[in-house]
């Protein structure tokens, strides 16, 4: 592999890495809210309040099927007016984090869900406030499995930064298609394949140890 | 301390389903300081009859007072304010597994804003009451199913309530551990002068601590009263099924299938007998053979004591002529012993041994 080679995967790995990184962590303070709101919102939970619940469910439904590359081009307007670019690294974040936040929200609201509503009730009649609930027994519990949900977002967005290359967001899948494919080096695609794969793994353990710290349900004596 | 006034339940139910009265009219008043139960089948309407208390569930119809105030209204703050004099513990114990034994136990405090030096202290208190003082630093998952309901039992009492509401609190646990937690109970009762509302499906757990009980079926209370009243004499078939299974169930299969309908010329007869208080003391057995010439077999016994009144149930086989079986029934009776016919057995196929 040449230095210039070389140097391209550098920068593909940092541009990669930081569009992956912002939005990841822009998501997830949209995406954590929103999925705690659509757990609580639901008919006869804890803030009981259905049509938000299914407005807000629509438009993350909606969100979700549509294909994230046509999503990419489709909000290029809105990209435009948030980014004040739509070409770059830049604009590339915004439909990551477009796509991620509700992706976000649904693995939040099913970690949330997933809390014995036993532990609700036991708190409710100790006088707990809704306030109460959500922060100091939803939360808490869920906390493993929104460990877990938000690293399966992460190992998502490194994927849908691939895609990004169309609006000229760069990254690692840019360097792959536009090295690798279009002018046929097969080692720069190998490379950016090992790269990837490493780039998950890492983030896959690093999850799932946080994950495993976090959670007392299964301690090992 | 607990009154509830004719309260209903109804659940709606979903859309095109009939609404489903869990509670029907149920009228109750427990004494401050006793400890009271509630026994029936699952369905009967127990839960929700224990949760309309804390106001969990909202009645649909009737009042409810606890402590002389009535909080059937109450919303928000009050509502708020009025369940932390009201414990509860569950069947399952609800434990926060992200919480140690005592963040658990310091939940309700915190909820209310005592300062953590408070907390440590009650904590620790509550710790040594329920005797659990060396796991404070445990996770739920580490502890045994009798520990969680300690557990559940110091986090209850952690706001110093009046009144303790037990959901099938033991039904989750083996009978020696049930024991343990019934023990801890009823001594929190007597040194803390609380007031226990308990349900369950097992007669065991009633005669075991409480005083007064009630029998429910159907969102109603069909029998209610002394437990021993209630034990001795069911009124209900349902009753009766319940007290025939913490008497250690019906005589052997091998017994009842034996059994017919209509005495049988020659055969003999099979009594369930129930002694009660002192009268369990007396020789009575011993008299029967000697004034009427018959012979009894025993088949199946069981002796208990509720409330420090000992008491016993025999099934037996009586057989001798006609005329002293009669007179051994009617001398039963006259002793007032309750006694009921089982059935009766043809002489070819009596029970031996």
């Amino acid at each position: 592999m040449s230095p210039q080679v070389y140097a391209l995967l550098v920068d593909a790995t940092t541009e990669t890495l930081l569009m992956v990184g912002v939005s990841g962590v822009i998501a997830t303070v949209l995406g954590l809210p929103l999925g705690l709101a659509l757990a609580v919102t639901g008919r006869g939970e804890l803030l009981s309040c259905p049509t938000f619940n299914h407005v807000v469910g629509l438009v993350i439904n909606a969100t979700r099927s549509t294909p994230f590359i046509i999503l990419v081009v489709a909000i290029i307007p809105f990209t435009r007016l948030v980014a004040g670019t739509s070409i770059g690294t830049r604009a590339a974040i915004v439909p990551l984090i477009v796509a991620a936040t509700p992706f976000i929200a649904r693995v939040v609201e099913a970690a949330i869900r997933e809390v014995d509503r036993g532990l609700i009730e036991a708190a409710a009649a100790m006088g707990a406030t809704p306030l109460q609930i959500i922060r100091k027994v939803l939360l808490p519990e869920a906390l493993p499995a929104i460990i877990l949900g938000l690293t399966l977002a992460t190992v998502s967005l490194i994927g849908y930064s691939a895609m990004v290359g169309a609006v000229g967001g760069g990254g690692l899948g840019d360097l792959g298609i536009r090295y690798g494919y279009q002018r046929f080096l097969p080692d720069v695609m190998v490379a950016v394949v090992l790269v990837l794969i490493v780039l998950v793994q890492i983030v896959q353990s690093g999850g799932e140890l946080i994950a495993q710290q976090v959670n007392k349900r299964n301690l090992k004596s | 301390m607990i009154k509830l006034q004719d309260v209903t339940k109804v659940f709606s139910g979903r859309a095109g389903s009939r609404p489903v009265k869990a509670l029907d009219g149920i009228t109750l008043s427990v004494a401050a300081g006793e400890v009271f139960g509630i026994i029936g089948p699952s369905g009967a309407g127990k839960s929700t009859l224990i949760r309309v208390v804390n106001l969990l569930e909202r009645p649909s119809s009737g009042r409810v007072e606890v402590g002389g105030v009535d909080i059937t209204d109450l919303k928000g703050k009050s509502l708020r304010a009025a369940r932390r004099g009201i414990g509860m513990i569950f069947q399952h114990f609800n434990l926060l597994s992200s919480r140690t034994v005592f963040g658990n136990v310091a939940l309700p405090l915190e909820l209310v804003g005592v300062p953590a030096a408070e907390i440590e202290q009650k904590v620790s208190q509550l710790l040594d009451l329920v005797g659990l003082a060396d796991k404070r630093d445990r996770y739920p998952v580490e502890l045994s199913g009798g520990q969680k309901q300690r557990v559940g039992i110091a986090r209850a009492l952690a706001t110093d309530p009046k009144v303790l509401l037990c959901d099938e609190a033991t039904s989750a646990l083996d009978p020696e551990t049930t024991r343990s937690i019934l023990r801890l109970l009823a001594d929190i009762n007597k040194r803390l002068g609380l007031t226990i509302l308990l349900i369950t499906h097992e007669m065991s757990v009633v005669t075991e601590i409480c005083r007064r009980v009630a029998v429910m079926e159907s969102g109603r209370f069909i029998e209610q009263g002394d437990v021993l009243d209630v034990f001795v004499h069911p009124r209900t078939p349902t009753g009766r099924a319940l007290v025939t299974t913490a008497t250690g169930g019906d005589p052997p299969e091998v017994v009842m299938r034996r059994l017919v309908p209509q005495p049988v010329p020659g055969g003999g007869v099979v009594l369930r007998i129930v002694f009660r208080g002192s009268l369990a003391d007396q020789p009575v057995i011993s008299q029967l053979s000697r004034r009427f010439g018959t012979d009894m077999n025993l088949l199946h016994g069981h002796l208990d004591a509720i409330d420090d009144a000992s008491f016993g149930v025999l099934v037996a086989e009586i057989t001798g002529p006609p005329a002293g079986i009669h007179a051994t029934i009617a001398f039963l009776h006259s002793n007032r012993l309750d006694v009921e016919v089982l059935g009766y057995v043809p002489p070819s196929l009596r029970a031996t041994g």
